[in-house]
């Protein structure tokens, strides 16, 4: 089991501290960046985006939609406006591109609250588990998807969607929708690791199919550098994506984390000493080149 | 895992994902009502083709110049995160080129409303007639006035005044065929700011007269937008009242 209390000591070691945590503030200064744009207009009369995530207008000029919300819309009977339809083809030919889940690791701003909740569980040593399945959200999404269908009055998820309550909370006003953010913290903190966005949250596993073959990876090109500390398992809140790409040297699976449940956060890159992992594209590497054993320096950069 | 793991497993997410389901729904059906008071935007689809429809974007609201949408809280008797706006505090100002729904990208707002008279964001209604002075021979009309499609939307009907036996009574009357609910259920606010005490009358529980509006719009899909539900405006005149106003001004 790894030590909780030293977790990253060898990493900011070995890198120093600014670049073991080099992909965590970058993804902080991501999320808390759209509020601020979208929270100059209202509080400083900046007007550069208006609206929400669900759909904004930048500079007057760009539309975007976030085509979860538009689908569900559309299934309850509504014909769109030709700005939310190249808004709705814009933010899906971005997230293609750079992984759908990087809306969860770097625009959500759920994902600040339960990170949050992560790194307490870590600090206080909490390791409750829950038996909640992480597909959980698929079926969460085929219901939220459903529900415009049945219920007439439309977009149910929208009346509890945390993610949109928080942010536009944040944007417009918050009312009572901090208590459901505050109990996403805690079910996070107190019942199950990553309970929420590993498990349940269906905008998380739109996002997650629409990257689902997104050219943007994580990769574990130096997976033979690796010394087994396990501490990116610790830190990741997928940890489940790792093992294929950093164990499967053997069994001949390619270095890429293939799997669409990686958020694109960098975590793992931040937190291992030996630099295992990095950015990259998803076919870079030819899985045969790395099937046979010590062709390639140790740990060493190719 | 085996194979009777793995379905008991998955039986179990799905029956958890179908209570949620179904508690959501029932949360939907509750959220769907609206208070009167309550009213959407210009050109807003019937209430639950509306919450289909709107996305919750806000754009509305951060394109009203006059700033008067406002988005549910969560907690706030409308549906969360929708457009509103409540007449009393903040009338739609009814503005010649309509930018909330410009701003709408889904048609929650109809974009074939280009004539902001033709909107039918609710209906108002006088509702305390007992409290309304224009049922009392005075002349205030202030309703009436601050219509901005006074005379079709809202008319001053001359009455006999039978209590005085030779005075004109100006009824205050909406035509729901024009009315759009803005200006005129402000009325009593504006009221608030006279000297009170000045119009009051002999009748000693009389407050203010109310104009209010309705915000209830049929709830048939086929009915397309904006359909009003009748009025009923019953008169009634104070219990027991025999004298004529000696109201000093
Ligand atoms: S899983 Fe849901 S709540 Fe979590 S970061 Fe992604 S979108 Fe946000
Ligand atoms: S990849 Fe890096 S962080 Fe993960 S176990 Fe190996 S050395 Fe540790
Ligand atoms: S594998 Fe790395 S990049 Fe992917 S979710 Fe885990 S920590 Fe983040
Ligand atoms: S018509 Fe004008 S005042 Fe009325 S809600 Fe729309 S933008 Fe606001
Ligand atoms: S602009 Fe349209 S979709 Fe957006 S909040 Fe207003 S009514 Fe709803």
């Amino acid at each position: 089991m790894v030590d909780l209390t030293t977790l990253g000591d060898d990493a900011i070691a070995a890198k120093g501290w600014f670049k073991s945590h080099k992909f965590l503030i970058l993804r902080r200064l991501s999320q808390l960046g759209i509020l601020a744009l979208f929270l100059a207009g209202p509080w400083f009369g900046l007007w550069i985006v208006k609206g929400n995530l669900a759909s904004s207008l930048t500079l007057d000029f760009l539309p975007l939609t976030d085509p979860y919300v538009l689908l569900q819309a559309m299934l309850s009977g509504v014909v769109p406006e030709t700005a939310a339809i190249i808004g709705v083809v814009i933010v899906l030919l971005f997230y293609f591109l750079v992984g759908g889940r990087v809306y969860c690791s770097w625009v959500c701003p759920v994902n600040m609250v339960t990170d949050l909740a992560a790194w307490l569980r870590r600090k206080l040593g909490i390791r409750t588990t829950s038996q909640i399945s992480r597909t959980t959200r698929y079926w969460m999404l085929v219901l939220t998807l459903i529900l415009p269908l049945v219920v007439t009055g439309g977009i149910v998820w929208e009346l509890v969607n945390p993610v949109s309550m928080m942010f536009r909370g944040i944007v417009f006003s918050m009312g009572a929708a901090w208590v459901m953010i505050a109990g996403i913290f805690l079910f996070d903190l107190l019942v199950a690791k990553d309970g929420w966005c590993g498990h349940i949250c269906p905008v998380g596993a739109f996002y997650n199919l629409v990257g689902s073959k997104s050219p943007l990876k994580v990769n574990a090109l130096q997976r033979q550098a690796c010394n087994d500390c396990m501490e990116c398992y610790v830190v990741c809140p997928e940890p489940q994506v790792i093992k294929p790409a950093l164990k499967g040297e053997k069994k001949g699976l390619s270095p890429v984390i293939l799997s669409s449940d990686c958020t694109n956060c960098g975590r793992c890159i931040d937190i291992c000493a030996k630099d295992v992992f990095s950015y990259g594209g998803r076919h870079a590497i030819k899985i045969d080149e790395y099937k046979r054993e010590d062709e390639i320096n140790r740990g060493v950069r190719v | 895992m085996n194979r009777r793991q793995f379905l008991g497993n998955m039986l179990k997410t799905a029956c958890g994902v179908g209570l949620v389901g179904l508690g959501l729904g029932a949360y939907s059906k509750r959220a769907s009502s609206m208070p009167a008071n309550y009213i959407r935007p210009p050109g807003a689809l019937p209430e639950e083709d509306f919450l289909g429809a709107c996305i919750r974007c806000g754009l509305c609201v951060r394109d009203c110049p006059y700033d008067i949408l406002f988005l549910g809280e969560v907690g706030d008797e409308v549906a969360t995160g929708t457009p509103y706006f409540i007449a009393r505090s903040g009338p739609c100002e009814m503005c010649e080129d309509i930018p909330c729904v410009v701003a709408c990208p889904t048609n929650a707002l109809d974009h074939e409303l280009k004539d902001i008279e033709e909107s039918r964001m609710g209906l108002a209604v006088v509702i305390d007639q007992e409290n309304c002075i224009a049922f009392h021979g005075l002349r205030c009309e202030v309703c009436f006035n601050v219509c901005p499609i006074r005379g079709r939307a809202i008319s001053l009907d001359m009455q006999h005044n039978t209590r005085s036996g030779k005075h004109a009574l100006f009824i205050p009357v909406v035509h729901s065929e024009a009315c759009t609910a803005v200006d005129c259920v402000n009325v009593p606010a504006f009221w608030k700011r006279l000297p009170s005490r000045s119009f009051r009358c002999i009748w000693q529980k009389a407050s203010w007269a109310s104009i209010t509006v309705w915000a209830g719009r049929r709830k048939t899909k086929r009915a397309r937008h904006w359909s009003h539900p009748t009025p009923s405006i019953v008169t009634t005149y104070p219990k027991g009242c025999v004298t004529t106003c000696k109201v000093k001004v």
